[in-house]
C-alpha cells in the first residue's frame, strides 16, 4: 500500500475530522428526526429550536393507536414481503436460464429487464389506476404487489443472474452426465450455492417495495394504504404536528436502515443495477 | 460454453417472470398510449372521444410542461456537478490507507442516505428547514446568517430540494467513485506514487482513466432518477411554492390526479417514458455491451 507519504500528526488529524464531518453530515438528520420524535408539541415548536429536553413517547403512541400508522406499517409489511417472495420466485429461475442457457433474443431481452430500472412509476401511475378500477383490484395489498414487481423484479433478475454465473460450470456438467434434470439442477445445485445472491436481492428487494410512494399514493388510498402514504397525510392541514411526523418516519426508516446496513456493501450494486460490482 | 435447452425448459424457467413483467410492465403502457389518443378527464367521464394527437399538441405546447422539464434539467444541472465534486473528494479520502476502522464507519453511514425512505427524506426537510423552528436555520444563526424562509420562498425552495437532493445522493456518488477507485491497480498506483507526492497528479493522470466508467454510470443514473424524482420534492413543497419545485414527474402527477386529465397525463408520461428510453438505450450501449 502507498502508505509511505503518510504524513503524522497534523495531516492525520485532519483526515480524521473530514471522516467524522461526512459520517455526521450523513447521520445528523437521522440524529435530528429521532430526537424531535420524542419531543412534544410544545418542544418541538421551541424557537429557537431546543437540543436538551425530556424525552416522551407519546407522539409513538399516539401515531400507533390513534392515527392507524400501525394498520399503515403492516400493510407496508404484507406488500413489501410478498412482493420481495413473489419476485424472488419469479426471478431466480429467469437468471438462472439467463446465466447458463444459449437461447435467441437473450440480448433483447435482457435489454427490457434493465429497461425498467428507467421507468418512472408516474408513467404507469394512471393506466394502472384505471385498470385497477376495473378489475376490481383498487385498494387491495394485490394491485401494489403487482406493481412493485415492476421494480423489484429486475433487481431480482440482475442480481441473481450474477450471481449464478459465478456458480462453477462443472458441478451441473456432473450432474447432467448423472441424467439430471435441468430443473433438479437448479433446485439442488445452482440455488444453494447461489444462496447469498439471493439473500441481497431479496433484502433490496423489500427495501425498494418498502419505500414505495408513489403507486401507494395513487392505487391505495385507504383499506390497503402504506406507511409512507400516511406519512404524507400528516402534511395536510394547517397545523404541522412535527413530533407525530418525525415519530411516523422513524417507524417507517428504522427497517430500511437495518436492512441497508446488512447489505451495506451490495445496496449500490442494486442501485446502479450492477454498473458498479 | 453456454448450454442449450428444449423450449419447453426455457418457457419454465422464463415464462413466469417475463409474463408478469409483461402484464404489470407493458399492458399498463399499452393501456396509457391508447388513452393518450383520448379526450379523457375523470370529472367528466361520459365524455371521452378520440382525439387523435391532440393531446400531445397541448403538452408539447404547453409552457408549464417545458418548464418543468427545464426545471428538471437545472435541478440536475446544480446537483449533480456538486454531488461529483463533494463525492469524489469523500472517495478519495477513504481510499487512502490508514485510519481503517474509522474508514469502515464512515462507508456504513454513507450508504443510510440512499436508502431512507424517500418520502421521509422529504418530511425530513418540512422539519429541519422550517424557518421558526428549523435546525438549519438556527445553525445558519449561529454564523451570523438570518433565518431562510427555505419552503415558502419560489427560489428558496428550489434551492431546498437542490440541498436535499446533494444530501441524500451525494454519498451513492461517493460509493460509486469509490468503487472507481478501487480499480486503479495497485502496482500502478505505487508505481506513480514513487514518482510523485502530487495528490493531484495522481488523480489526474493515474485514477481519472479508471474513473470514468464510474463517471459515465453516475450520469446516466442520476438523469433517470432525476427524471423520476417525486417523492422527496413532493413530501416536502407539493411542487409550490406556485411551480417552484415542480419537476416532471409531479408536474404528471397533477395532471392526472389533482386535475383528473388522465389523457393529457397519458401523453405526457408517454413523452417522459421516449426520453427515458433513449436514455436507457445508452446507459445499455455504454455499459452491458458484454453481455
Amino acid at each position: 500500500m502507498a502508505a509511505t507519504d503518510m504524513a503524522p500528526g497534523r495531516s492525520r488529524w485532519g483526515e480524521g475530522l473530514l471522516l467524522a464531518a461526512i459520517a455526521l453530515f450523513c447521520v445528523f438528520p437521522f440524529y435530528w428526526m429521532v430526537t424531535t420524535s420524542l419531543k412534544t408539541q410544545v418542544v418541538a415548536l421551541a424557537d429557537p429550536p431546543v437540543w436538551w429536553f425530556t424525552p416522551t413517547l407519546a407522539n409513538y403512541a399516539e401515531v400507533l393507536f390513534e392515527d392507524r400508522v400501525g394498520v399503515a406499517l403492516v400493510n407496508s409489511l404484507i406488500v413489501a414481503v410478498f412482493t420481495t417472495a413473489l419476485a424472488v420466485a419469479l426471478g431466480c429461475p429467469a437468471a438462472y436460464a439467463l446465466a447458463r442457457f444459449e437461447f435467441r433474443g437473450k440480448r433483447d431481452l435482457w435489454f427490457w429487464f434493465i429497461t425498467n430500472r428507467f421507468v418512472s412509476p408516474v408513467v404507469l401511475a394512471f393506466p394502472v389506476f384505471l385498470i385497477s378500477r376495473e378489475v376490481g383490484l383498487r385498494d387491495t395489498h394485490l394491485a401494489l404487489i403487482l406493481m412493485y414487481l415492476t421494480f423489484c423484479l429486475p433487481i431480482v433478475i440482475w442480481i441473481c443472474t450474477d450471481q449464478f454465473r459465478s456458480v462453477p460450470r462443472e458441478l451441473d456438467e456432473a450432474a447432467l452426465l448423472e441424467g439430471a434434470s435441468q430443473w433438479r439442477i437448479f433446485r439442488s445445485i445452482a440455488l444453494p450455492l447461489a444462496m447469498p445472491g439471493v439473500a441481497v436481492s431479496a433484502i433490496l428487494s423489500f427495501i425498494f417495495a418498502w419505500n414505495e410512494l408513489l403507486f401507494a399514493y395513487i392505487l391505495a388510498p385507504n383499506r390497503a394504504k402504506t406507511a409512507p402514504a400516511m406519512a404524507v397525510t400528516f402534511m395536510e392541514g394547517y397545523d404541522v404536528p412535527f413530533g407525530k411526523i418525525m415519530a411516523t418516519s422513524t417507524l417507517i426508516v428504522i427497517p430500511v436502515l437495518i436492512f441497508a446496513l446488512l447489505a451495506s456493501r451490495h445496496l449500490v450494486r442494486g442501485l446502479t443495477m450492477g454498473a458498479v460490482k | 460454453m453456454q448450454t442449450r435447452v428444449s423450449r419447453l425448459t426455457l418457457l419454465a424457467f422464463l415464462g413466469p417472470a417475463v409474463a408478469a413483467l409483461l402484464a404489470v410492465g407493458i399492458v399498463p403502457l399499452l393501456y396509457a398510449a391508447w388513452k393518450s389518443l383520448h379526450d379523457f378527464n375523470l370529472t367528466r367521464l361520459a365524455q371521452q372521444r378520440f382525439v387523435g394527437l391532440d393531446n400531445y399538441a397541448a403538452v408539447l405546447t404547453d409552457a408549464s410542461f417545458w418548464a418543468a422539464l427545464g426545471r428538471t434539467a437545472l435541478l440536475f444541472g446544480i446537483a449533480v456537478p456538486v454531488q461529483v465534486a463533494l463525492g469524489l473528494l469523500i472517495a478519495l479520502t477513504l481510499h487512502r490507507p490508514g485510519l481503517s476502522a474509522f474508514k469502515a464507519l464512515t462507508r456504513l453511514s454513507l450508504v443510510l442516505p440512499m436508502a431512507t425512505t424517500y418520502a421521509v427524506v422529504g418530511l425530513l426537510a418540512q422539519v429541519m428547514l422550517n424557518q421558526k423552528y428549523g435546525v438549519v436555520n438556527q445553525m445558519l444563526g449561529w454564523i451570523g446568517i438570518d433565518a431562510i424562509n427555505f419552503i415558502g420562498d419560489p427560489t428558496n425552495a428550489f434551492v431546498a430540494v437542490v440541498l436535499w437532493d446533494i444530501w441524500q445522493w451525494t454519498p451513492f456518488v461517493a460509493l460509486i467513485l469509490l468503487a472507481g477507485l478501487s480499480t486503479v491497480p495497485p502496482e500502478i498506483e505505487e508505481a506513480a506514487r514513487l514518482e510523485t507526492k502530487s495528490d493531484r497528479a495522481i488523480l489526474r493522470h493515474v485514477q481519472l482513466p479508471y474513473l470514468v466508467p464510474s463517471l459515465v454510470a453516475i450520469l446516466i443514473l442520476r438523469t433517470a432518477d432525476t427524471l423520476k424524482l417525486f417523492d422527496m420534492p413532493f413530501t416536502m413543497t407539493r411542487g409550490g411554492p406556485g411551480s417552484a419545485t415542480e419537476f416532471i414527474a409531479i408536474l404528471i402527477e397533477r395532471t392526472g390526479n389533482r386535475q383528473f386529465d388522465i389523457g393529457l397525463a397519458a401523453a405526457q408520461s408517454i413523452l417522459m417514458l421516449a426520453l427515458t428510453i433513449l436514455l436507457a438505450r445508452l446507459y445499455i450501449r455504454v455499459f452491458y455491451r458484454e453481455v
